[in-house]
C-alpha cells in the first residue's frame, strides 16, 4: 500500500549505472517531498571490484557526508533502516540498475510480421542484444535452429506467438526446439525464458520448458489477438526477469534487491514507467518524450495519452559498446556533428580507446567535442528507431519528422554532462529534432528513473519532487519548419513579458534565436511566419503562444526540419560554432 | 575514492584460476609444475546435432515410433548404424547420417550429437598447480614480474623476450624483423601497418608486445597465430615508462605473453609474466586501492594518456576541467615535472 505523506517517510533511491552509482535522498520538507541531496561514486560491477556493493557504499558515504546523517552502520557496514530517532537511516529504499553486459536475447515468434515483431519490440524494452530469431518462416532444419541457438549463448529467450486460444501446434514445435536447445547447454548457463504467447498453452510451456531453463516466467500474451498488441504486462515481467539474471551475473545485486524489498528495476524500465506516469498525470494530449543517453544504452520513452513506447538501445550506449556504434552508422555521420576539425582517424581511435575505459570522461575540449558528437549520433539513431514504434495516431504529419510533443526531458551522463546548459539543449535539439512548441527539461541528477522506481511505493513523491523544480527547465523551444534558403527571413517573433515589456526577433532560416525569459516566468509569444513557415501553429499561420521560461529562455530553432547540415566541412563547423554561441557557448 | 590498479610489478606472486567454459577433464594434479602452453584441462563438445524424427518419417504416432527405435541414450554410433526400423510390406529404416552419440530418445525422435570438437585449456603462465577445481580447471601460482596490458588477440605463447625497444615511442617496422628473431617474444613499441604483423608471422615469432597499434589492425591481429599484447591502446601511443623500464630490464629472459581478452566482468586481461627465482615468496598484488597523495598513477585518457605521475593534491569537491566538465580530480605531478589536473575516473594506480 502506498505510504502517505503523513507517514513522513524518507526514501533512499539508488541507481547503479555502468559507470556511476548514485544515491539520492528524498524526504518530506514542509509537507512536500523534496530531492534533498545526491552522492555518487564510480560503479563497481566490473573487475577488479566485481561487487556493486562497494560502489553503492561509496555513494552512500558521499551522500551522508553531504547530509550529515548516517546511512551506513559503522558497526557492520549495513544500511540503517528504518530511520532512527537520532536522524540516521532511511525508511525505505528503491533501486534501479543498468550495469551489466547487454542481455543476449533469442526472440521467438510464429508469424514474422506479427508475434515476432511484438517479441522484438518487447526485447527493445530492456538492455537486450538480439542474437538469434526464430519464426515459422525459418526454413532451417530444426537441428540447425537448435545449434544456432546454442551457439548464440543466450541469457534470455523471449517466446511469443499465437493469439489467445488460437494456434497451438506450431507453438508446440517451437517449444520443443527451444527446450532441446536449452537441454544442450550446460545447466548453469541455461537461459531464462519469458513466455508471452497464447495463454492457453501456458501449462504446456511449463511442462515442456520448466526443467530445461534457468528460470521460466509466463506473462500475458503480447498479441492477444491479431489486431491488438499489449506489451505492458510482459515488459513488467521481463524487467523482473532481467533483474533475476543480474542477480546471477553480478555480485551485490541480491543485496540491493533485498534493501529495496524486491523492487529493484532496470533503469530504463523505471525511466519509461515515469514517462508513462507523467503522460497520464499531465493528460498530455500530444506526447511526452524522455531520452537518456547513458553508458549502458540510449533509451527513448514516449508517452502518448498514457500509453508508453519504450526503446532501449544498448548498441547506442556510450560506454563499453562505444566502438560497436560503427556497425550501425558511418564515421561521416558522427563527424558531421563535430564543431572542431578532427580527423576520422582520430575519432576512430577515440571510439576504440574509450571502449577500453568506458568510465573515463573528457578532460580536453577535443575529447568533449568527440563525446558530444557521438552522443548526438547515438541519440539521433535511437529516436529514429523508437519513432517506428510510436502508436499509429502519433507518427506526425510527415514520415521524416517527429510528431509534435508537449514536453521533452533529457538525462543520462552524455546529455547532463554537457559543459553548459546550452550545450545540453543543443545536443537534444540536434539529435531529436523536435517540431512545434514544447518546453525542454534537463534531468541533471538523473532522477527520472529513481522517481519511476519510487512511484510504485509512493505516488505523491514523483509529482511533488518534479513540481519542486528538481529538473532544470532549459526553456521553451519553437522549432520552425520552412522551405527556404540559408539567411532568408522566415519568422517575426515578439515576446511580451508579464510587465508589458517586449523583445523582438527577426528570425532567419538556418539560425537559432534566443529570447530571454527567466525560469518560472511566462510570457506571450506572437509569431508571424513568412514564406509559409510553420512555427507550430500550421504552415503560414500566425498567432500567440503562451511560453514558459527557463535557463536559456525561449529558443527559436529556425534551422529547418529535418536538420540539413552543409556538406562543406568548414562551413558546417562555422555554423555549429555559431549555433553553440547562440545558446551560450 | 576506490582506484583500479594496473599491475606493473618487478616481483610479485601471481595466482591465476584457469577454467574450462564447460565441464571436462582436468589433466594436472596439485604441486605439478606447468609451462604456459601445457594443456591443463580439456573437454569435448558437439559442434552440431542431428534430430531424427522417426515418427514423422514413418508417418506414425510418437508412441508407436518409440517402439521402433533401436538405439539408447549414450550409444556411440558409426555412420550408417541402424536407428529405427519399420517392418512390414513396405519396410523402412532410419540410419545414422554421421558418426556420433545418441543424446536423447523419446517422443518419436532421436537427437544425436555429431562432429566432436576439443577444447584445450592452456596454463597461460609457468608455475605450480596449487588447486584442482573438479571438472573445470586449476589454480596456478608463480612468482615473477607482471606487466598488464589493455588489449590482446586471445593467444598465448612463451619464449625468449628480445627487446627492439630503445625509446618508449619507438615504431616497429617490418624491416627490423630478421631471421635472428625467429621463435622470440619481441618487445616493440608501436606497430602501424599490416606488413609488420605479417612479417612477424612469417618468421614466426612467439609473441609481440606493443605499446599501441591502429584500431584498423584489430581484425588482422586476431588472425595472427602468435600472441599480440598492447600495453596502452589504439592509435599512436608510447609505452608507459613503468612497463618500458620493467620490460627492457628483463631483456633476454623467458617471458610468457598471455594475450587474453580484456574482460571487464571476469577481470581477465592481457599480461606478460616473466618468471623469476625467489628465496621468499613476495606478496600478491592488491586488486584495488584508494587514491591518496603520493600514489603513482597512470593517465588513461588525453592529455598525457599513458604517462605516469604522482598524486600531488586531491582537491575536495568537483574541479573544473579544461573540457568544461566538473568532476572529482587530482593534481598529478607528471614525469616531465608538469602538474596536470586529471579527473579521478581517468586515473589508475600503478603497482
Amino acid at each position: 500500500m502506498p505510504a502517505s505523506l503523513v507517514q513522513n517517510e524518507s526514501i533512499l533511491a539508488i541507481d547503479v549505472g555502468a559507470t556511476m552509482t548514485r544515491a539520492v535522498l528524498f524526504d518530506v520538507v514542509e509537507g512536500q517531498y523534496r530531492f534533498v541531496a545526491s552522492g555518487q561514486a564510480p560503479s563497481t560491477a566490473e573487475a577488479p571490484f566485481k561487487d556493486i556493493g562497494l560502489g553503492v557504499r561509496e555513494a552512500l558515504t558521499n551522500l551522508q557526508n553531504i547530509t550529515g546523517a548516517a546511512l551506513i552502520s559503522t558497526q557492520d557496514n549495513s544500511l540503517i533502516a528504518p530511520s532512527q530517532p537520532d536522524g540516521s537511516g532511511v525508511d525505505a529504499v528503491v533501486a534501479t540498475l543498468s550495469a551489466g553486459p547487454a542481455v543476449r536475447t533469442v526472440v521467438v515468434g510464429l508469424l514474422p510480421d506479427v508475434s515476432l515483431q511484438s517479441a522484438r519490440r518487447l526485447a527493445e524494452s530492456t538492455y537486450s542484444r538480439v542474437v538469434e530469431t526464430l519464426d515459422l518462416s525459418d526454413r532451417r532444419k530444426r537441428d540447425r535452429q537448435m545449434d544456432s541457438i546454442v551457439r548464440s549463448r543466450p541469457d534470455l529467450v523471449l517466446l511469443a506467438g499465437g493469439t489467445d486460444g488460437g494456434a497451438s501446434r506450431s507453438m508446440q514445435k517451437m517449444l520443443e526446439t527451444i527446450g532441446l536447445a536449452c537441454y544442450l547447454m550446460p545447466e548453469e548457463k541455461r537461459p531464462m525464458v519469458l513466455y508471452a504467447g497464447n495463454q492457453k498453452m501456458a501449462a504446456d510451456v511449463k511442462e515442456l520448458l520448466g526443467n530445461q531453463v534457468g528460470r521460466l516466467q509466463v506473462s500475458p500474451n503480447v498479441r492477444p489477438s491479431l489486431e491488438v498488441e499489449d506489451l505492458l504486462p510482459a515488459t513488467h515481467e521481463m524487467a523482473s526477469l532481467v533483474m533475476k539474471l543480474r542477480e546471477r551475473q553480478i555480485k551485490g545485486v541480491d543485496e540491493l534487491s533485498l534493501w529495496s524489498g524486491g523492487n529493484l528495476l532496470p533503469t530504463a524500465y523505471a525511466h519509461g514507467r515515469m514517462i508513462g506516469f507523467l503522460s497520464r498525470m499531465y493528460q498530455s494530449t500530444r506526447g511526452l518524450l524522455g531520452v537518456n543517453v547513458g553508458a549502458s544504452a540510449t533509451s527513448v520513452a514516449a508517452g502518448f495519452n498514457g500509453d508508453l513506447t519504450l526503446g532501449v538501445y544498448p548498441q547506442f550506449g556510450v560506454g563499453e559498446n562505444l566502438a560497436g556504434i560503427l556497425q550501425h552508422t558511418s564515421m561521416e555521420d558522427i563527424l558531421r556533428w563535430l564543431p572542431l576539425d578532427i580527423s576520422s582517424n582520430t575519432l576512430r581511435e577515440y571510439l576504440f580507446q574509450k571502449s577500453i575505459y568506458p568510465s573515463a570522461i573528457a578532460a580536453t575540449r577535443d575529447e568533449q567535442a568527440m563525446a558530444q558528437a557521438i552522443a548526438r549520433q547515438a541519440l539521433y539513431l535511437s529516436v529514429r528507431l523508437a519513432q517506428k514504434n510510436f502508436p499509429a495516431g502519433a507518427r506526425g504529419t510527415r514520415k521524416d519528422l517527429l510528431p509534435a510533443l508537449d514536453l521533452i526531458i533529457g538525462g543520462g551522463g552524455a546529455i547532463s554532462d554537457g559543459s553548459s546548459l546550452g550545450q545540453s539543449l543543443l545536443l537534444m535539439l540536434d539529435a531529436i529534432q523536435p517540431v512545434g512548441v514544447q518546453p525542454v527539461l534537463l534531468d541533471q541528477n538523473n532522477l527520472l528513473p529513481m522517481l519511476g522506481a519510487a512511484a510504485s511505493r509512493n505516488h505523491y513523491l514523483p509529482v511533488q519532487v518534479i513540481e519542486s523544480g528538481a529538473f532544470i527547465g532549459l526553456g521553451t523551444v519553437i522549432s520552425v519548419i520552412a522551405s527556404a534558403s540559408y539567411g532568408d527571413p522566415i519568422l517575426r517573433a515578439k515576446l511580451t513579458y508579464a510587465d508589458g515589456t517586449e523583445a523582438r526577433a527577426d528570425v532567419k532560416f538556418g539560425g537559432l534565436e534566443v529570447l530571454p525569459l527567466a525560469t518560472g516566468q511566462t510570457a506571450k509569444l506572437n509569431v508571424q511566419p513568412l514564406r509559409r513557415a510553420d512555427a507550430g501553429l500550421g504552415p503560414g499561420k500566425a498567432g500567440a503562444i503562451q511560453v514558459t521560461g527557463g535557463a536559456l529562455g525561449v529558443v527559436i530553432d529556425a534551422r529547418g526540419r529535418p536538420l540539413q547540415l552543409p556538406q562543406d566541412p568548414v562551413r558546417r563547423r562555422e555554423l555549429m560554432k555559431r549555433w553553440s554561441y547562440a545558446v551560450g557557448g | 575514492m576506490l582506484a583500479p590498479v594496473l599491475h606493473v610489478i618487478p616481483l610479485t606472486t601471481i595466482v591465476r584460476e584457469r577454467v574450462l567454459p564447460m565441464p571436462g577433464k582436468v589433466l594436472m594434479h596439485v604441486n605439478q609444475h606447468v609451462n604456459p602452453t601445457d594443456v591443463v584441462a580439456e573437454t569435448t563438445y558437439a559442434r552440431e546435432h542431428v534430430l531424427l524424427d522417426v515418427a514423422r518419417t514413418f508417418g506414425i504416432s510418437a508412441g508407436e515410433a518409440d517402439k521402433l527405435i533401436r538405439v539408447n541414450e549414450g550409444d556411440r554410433l558409426e555412420k550408417g548404424a541402424l536407428i529405427a526400423e519399420k517392418q512390414g510390406l513396405f519396410s523402412n529404416t532410419i540410419k545414422a547420417p554421421r558418426a556420433g552419440r545418441v543424446m536423447i530418445c523419446g517422443s518419436g525422435q532421436v537427437l544425436m550429437e555429431v562432429g566432436d570438437a576439443r577444447i584445450e585449456l592452456r596454463a597461460g603462465l609457468p608455475g605450480v598447480v596449487t588447486q584442482i577445481i573438479p571438472d573445470k580447471g586449476v589454480v596456478i601460482r608463480t612468482a615473477g614480474a607482471l606487466i598488464q596490458g589493455v588489449w590482446g588477440n586471445g593467444r598465448i605463447d612463451n619464449g625468449l623476450m628480445v627487446s627492439l625497444l630503445e625509446k618508449p615511442d619507438d615504431i616497429l617496422a617490418a624491416g627490423r624483423l630478421d631471421v635472428s628473431l625467429r621463435g622470440s617474444v619481441i618487445l616493440a613499441g608501436q606497430v602501424r601497418d599490416l606488413e609488420t604483423l605479417k612479417a612477424a608471422a612469417d618468421l614466426p615469432v612467439r609473441g609481440l608486445i606493443l605499446s599501441s597499434m591502429p584500431s584498423t589492425l584489430i581484425e588482422a591481429a586476431y588472425k595472427m597465430r602468435y600472441p599480440i599484447l598492447v600495453t596502452e591502446g589504439f592509435g599512436a601511443m608510447p609505452m608507459n615508462s613503468a612497463a618500458f623500464k620493467l620490460l627492457t630490464t628483463n631483456n633476454k629472459r623467458e617471458a610468457t605473453v598471455n594475450a587474453d581478452h580484456f574482460d571487464r566482468y571476469t577481470g581477465t586481461r592481457p599480461e606478460v609474466i616473466i618468471p623469476l627465482p625467489i628465496s621468499n615468496e613476495p606478496d600478491e598484488p592488491s586488486q584495488y586501492e584508494r587514491f591518496e597523495l603520493g600514489r603513482q598513477v597512470r593517465m588513461r585518457r588525453p592529455p598525457n594518456a599513458g604517462m605516469l605521475g604522482t598524486i600531488a593534491e586531491l582537491p575536495t569537491g568537483l574541479s573544473l576541467l579544461p573540457s568544461g566538465l566538473r568532476a572529482p580530480a587530482a593534481e598529478v605531478k607528471l614525469e616531465n615535472g608538469e602538474v596536470s589536473l586529471v579527473p579521478l575516473v581517468n586515473l589508475e594506480v600503478v603497482g
